[in-house]
This record gives C-alpha cells, structure tokens and sequence, in this order.
C-alpha cells in the first residue's frame, strides 16, 4: 500500500476526500437537486407529477410572505440582542478573565448541553404567566393585570435569542482573544480615550467575530421553528413553522420544497449584500 | 517642601481617581459577565430543579414539592427510555463515521495541494451555512423520491446526522492541523519509519485531542438534533422527537431527568477538559 501511495502522489489527497466528500455529494448536494425537482412538481398527495410549475413559487410567496418576512425579522431582532448582550461577555472573558477563562467558556457553551427543546421548555416555567417574572412586572405595571409574557412575540425572540447566544459569544471570544494587548497599550500612548481606542482598535479588530457570529446566529435563527412552536401560537408562525407543517401535516410537498429553495434563496442573497457591506466597510477603513 | 510635597501628590491624586474609575469599570463589567452567566445558566437550573418537582397536576409549570421519585423511576414514562436508546446509538455511530471521514478530509485539505481543493472547501462549509429545516426537506425529498427502496428510520437518521457532522469535525480537527509541527514526523522518517507507522505512531496521537474533541462536538450536536431528525424519522423517536410528541399534551418530570443526566455527563466531561487544560498549562509554565 505504501509503495502504491509512493507511485502515486496525487492520488492521496483524492482518496482521503473520496468517502466524506461522496457522503456529503449524494446526501447534502443531491438532495438539494431533488428539493428543487419537487418544487416544480403538481398534483396531490400521493400523485405528483413534474410539470415546470413555478407558480408554486409565486403562490408560496403570495401565500406566506407574512411569515417569511416574520422570520427574518425576528432573526434580525434577535442577532441583534446578542451581540449587544454577548460583546461584553466575551470581552471580560477575553481580557479580564484571566484563570477562569475556560470555565466560563464552558458556561457559555453549557446551553448546548440541554437538549434544544428541553431548554426551550425551561422557558415556559420561566415565562408561565403564574411565574414570578411575570409577577414582578405585573406588580410593576410593566404588564397589565392580565398580561402575559408567553404566546407573545417577546417569548419567542427571547427564546431565539437564549438559544443562538453560544454562536455569537464563541466567535466574539475567539477573535477578542487575538487581539495583541500590545496594540491597546500603543493606542493609550498615542493618548487615546478608553472609548476611542476600544472604537478604533478593539472593535475594527474584532470584525471578523462579529461578522461570524452574526452570521452563525442569524441563519439557524432564521430557519427555526421551535421557539415559535413551543412558546408563541400561530399568529408568531415563522416560515420554517409552515415548512414542517406542509412536508409532514398537510403532506403538500411542492409548497414545501419552494419554500425551502425561497429561504435558501432569500439567505444566500442576504449574505452577498452583507459580504459586500463588510467587504466595502473595510474597505473604506 | 510644599511644592515638592504638592507636585509628588498631585499625580497621585489623579492617579488614585482613575484608578478608582478603572476599578468601577473593571467591576461593572465583571458584574455584567455573571449576571449574563446566570443569564445563561437560569434555563439549565429550571430544568435540573423541574426534574426533582413533584407536580399536582399534569403541567410540571408550577414548582409543588421536592422528590427524588422522578428520577428513580426515570423510565416509569411509556417510550422515553427507547427514544433515549435510539439516540444515544444512532449519535455513537454517526459519530464514529463522522469523524472518520471529517478526519481524512481534513488531512487531505491541511496536507495537499491538489485540484479542487476550493471547492472542497466550500462544500464542507456549505452544510454549516445552511438552515436545518433546508438541509432536513431536501434529505426527505431525496428520500420520499424512492419510497420502494428507501424507509424512513434510523438508517435515514444516521445518514442525515453524519451528513451534518462532518462539517464540524473537519473544521475541528483542521485547526489543529494547521499547528502542527511536522519536524515530528520528519524525524520519525528519518529514524526509518515508513508512512504508515508515521501516521499511525506519531501523526495520530498527536491529533487525538482535537479528533476527540470533535468526536464529542459531534456526539452533541447528533443527541440535540431535532429538526433534520424529524422530518427524516419516519416511525422512530429519537429522545427530541419523543419531548416534542409530549411537549404538545404534558411534559413528564422524567424528561427533564434525561435531559438533567445528559448535562450532567457533558459537563461532567467539559470540566474535566478545563481542568486537564490547566493542568497541562501550569506544567509547560513550571517546565521552562
């Protein structure tokens, strides 16, 4: 075998790729080519036929833009509260920690740990209208007598925003943690504000992270459907609550499969224009 | 005198005032890092205190009184215990593939320059950049596309979690990768090892960390999965199908003893990790 390998130099990278590379081809890319196949499809369940039908496409959008626009908003909202909650935190953790650094990156990734839906679920006790927040609130007059936290729009950003805050905090760390302290140091002699050096050093130099991390929180977030499931109600659907109902409840799975391809579609647009936002900022920087 | 006593305490002065702003917004921020901590961690509590309520009703909403029945008689509830076993076994095997196949993909890219090595790239990263519930109907529509052949089950499942995990492991295990020192292996070829020993005495024991550490990433995210798990299911109850089939009428305090027991384990192995590292950490800085 070794003085096959010998003989043959360029073949080893191809037969180390070969297996995990099939693997993905055939049931990541693919698949991809028959989600798009069933898209184009009409008929009723059991009997589709493939029939070039992209009004599937133009009745999905019509259909359930409400929720598509819902979910990306609510990515949006959401990606945007963690950030702001986990710049800070990876920040001391990045500076400030010292000794304890890996035990608090373990608490950040702890979450992960719960099963998904079990975590989503502490947040019904949490949020349970008998539940002492929203007694605090009541009592506040933040809430009225009746009001509630759960079934509201609130709970489930809430809920996406507790579930994705790892994959913001993680990349936040990481490129946090590489800045040179030197750099800091030379910014404070350039006679630099605490405000100005961490606006014109630390965060330029954080980028990559927050870039990462938005990216990685908003994508799953946008796709989501538990937290919608579990603490909303219908009127907070977002558009993988349709997706889920029409491949496995309404058996439609033409309606399914365009809107599939139109979320894909929609993200893979949005990550361009992003790329080119970030891409064009640095730029000018 | 006083001038020299006024110019020594002058800076002084304004050195004790920005160190005591410094020494608030040192503390401010380290009093934000555990709030948010406890941010974090409020969940994981609930759901550990929840697995010891002994509730009134059917809801396990309201806490009622303390028990340890839940957790003695974890199975007592029709189906968890299965759906519990299924998972763990499809995680350990996808997992062992995973890794396998993430491992050689990541050697190939770190270690060679080779026509579409971009391209690799890019559909390793593909699978990380896409939603679930995309990656989890298109595996149903290939799938559903040969109803004769294909039933939907654990073999679906398994296919689709390694399909999800190779991902992770090669961007793991390439990191490491990357660090690598390849004098080592160098100078085991120098010492007349052939490749294979090489690999097999010096290359992989060197990797096991990071091999092992994605293995766990990858047990993680195959045990967690949800969304790709049940559209590609079929009949079979994975743990996280099981706790959504019962989310929908009552949650039994045994779930949140399962779900208690997972963390415990994984933290129980994180800990560990930490621990291990700073141990590793103090040595090399008492070794020099």
């Amino acid at each position: 075998m070794g003085s096959f390998l010998h003989r043959h130099r360029g073949l080893t990278p191809y037969l180390l790729l070969a297996p995990g590379m099939l693997w993905l081809a055939i049931f990541f890319l693919v698949p991809m080519v028959f989600l798009g196949y069933q898209s184009l499809q009409s008929g009723l369940f059991p009997h589709f036929q493939f029939t070039w039908e992209f009004s599937n496409f133009s009745s999905a959008l019509s259909g359930y833009h409400t929720q598509l626009v819902r979910s990306f908003v609510y990515a949006g909202i959401a990606t945007l509260a963690c950030l702001v909650l986990a710049y800070p935190l990876a920040y001391w953790i990045a500076f400030r920690a010292g000794p304890w650094r890996n035990l608090f990156l373990l608490f950040i990734v702890a979450p992960f740990f719960v099963t998904y839906l079990v975590r989503t679920l502490a947040w019904l006790n949490i949020l349970a209208d008998q539940g002492p927040v929203v007694r605090v609130l009541r009592d506040v007059h933040v809430l009225g007598p009746d009001g509630r936290l759960l079934a509201t729009t609130f709970a489930v950003v809430a809920g996406i925003t507790y579930n994705f805050f790892p994959f913001m905090a993680l990349p936040l760390y990481v490129s946090l943690e590489q800045i040179d302290p030197r750099l800091l140091e030379a910014s404070k002699d350039l006679y630099a504000s605490s405000t100005q050096s961490f606006l014109r050093v630390t965060v330029p130099l954080s980028m990559p992270g927050i870039v990462a991390g938005t990216l990685l929180t908003f994508i799953p977030a946008a796709g989501d459907f538990i937290n919608a499931a579990l603490l909303g109600t219908p009127n907070q659907a977002m558009i993988g609550n349709v997706i889920q109902a029409k491949f496995l409840e309404s058996l439609d799975y033409p309606t399914a499969a365009s809107l599939s391809f139109i979320l894909m579609g929609t993200i893979m647009v949005m990550l361009l224009i992003y790329a080119w936002i970030v891409g064009s900022e640095k730029l000018t920087g | 005198m006083t001038t020299a006593a006024e110019t020594l305490a002058r800076p002084a002065r304004v050195g004790l005032a920005s160190r005591a702003w410094r020494f608030v917004a040192r503390h401010s921020l380290t009093v934000y890092a555990l709030l948010a901590v406890a941010y974090l961690m409020l969940p994981i509590a609930i759901v550990i205190l929840f697995s010891f309520n002994h509730p009134t009703g059917r809801f396990n909403y309201v806490w009622h009184k303390f028990t340890f029945d839940n957790w003695i008689h974890w199975n007592s509830v029709l189906g968890i215990q299965s759906a519990l076993e299924k998972s763990l076994e499809i995680a350990l095997l996808a997992t062992f593939v995973a890794t396998a196949l993430g491992t050689l993909i990541a050697l190939a890219i770190v270690r060679h320059r080779f026509v579409g090595r971009g391209a690799t790239n890019v559909v390793v990263f593909l699978p990380m950049s896409t939603p679930e519930i995309v990656m989890g109907s298109s595996l149903l529509a290939l799938f559903l596309n040969d109803q004769n052949t294909i039933q939907l089950g654990f073999w679906t499942i398994f296919i689709a979690h390694v399909m999800f995990i190779i991902s992770f492991v090669v961007v793991t295990v390439k990191a490491r990768l990357i660090g690598f020192d390849r004098h080592l292996e160098e100078a085991a070829m120098d010492l007349g090892a052939n490749e294979w020993t090489t690999f097999q005495k010096v290359t992989l024991p060197l990797l096991a960390p990071a091999i092992i550490a994605a293995a766990l990433l990858g047990f993680a995210l195959s045990i967690d999965d949800f969304v790709i798990t049940y559209l590609n299911a079929g009949p079979v109850q994975t743990f996280p199908i099981f706790v959504w089939g019962v989310a929908r009428v009552a949650v039994p305090p045994q779930v949140n003893v399962v779900a208690s027991a997972i963390f415990l384990v994984a933290i129980g192995l994180g800990l560990a990790n930490v621990v291990w590292q700073y141990r590793a950490a103090k040595s090399t800085r008492g070794g020099t």
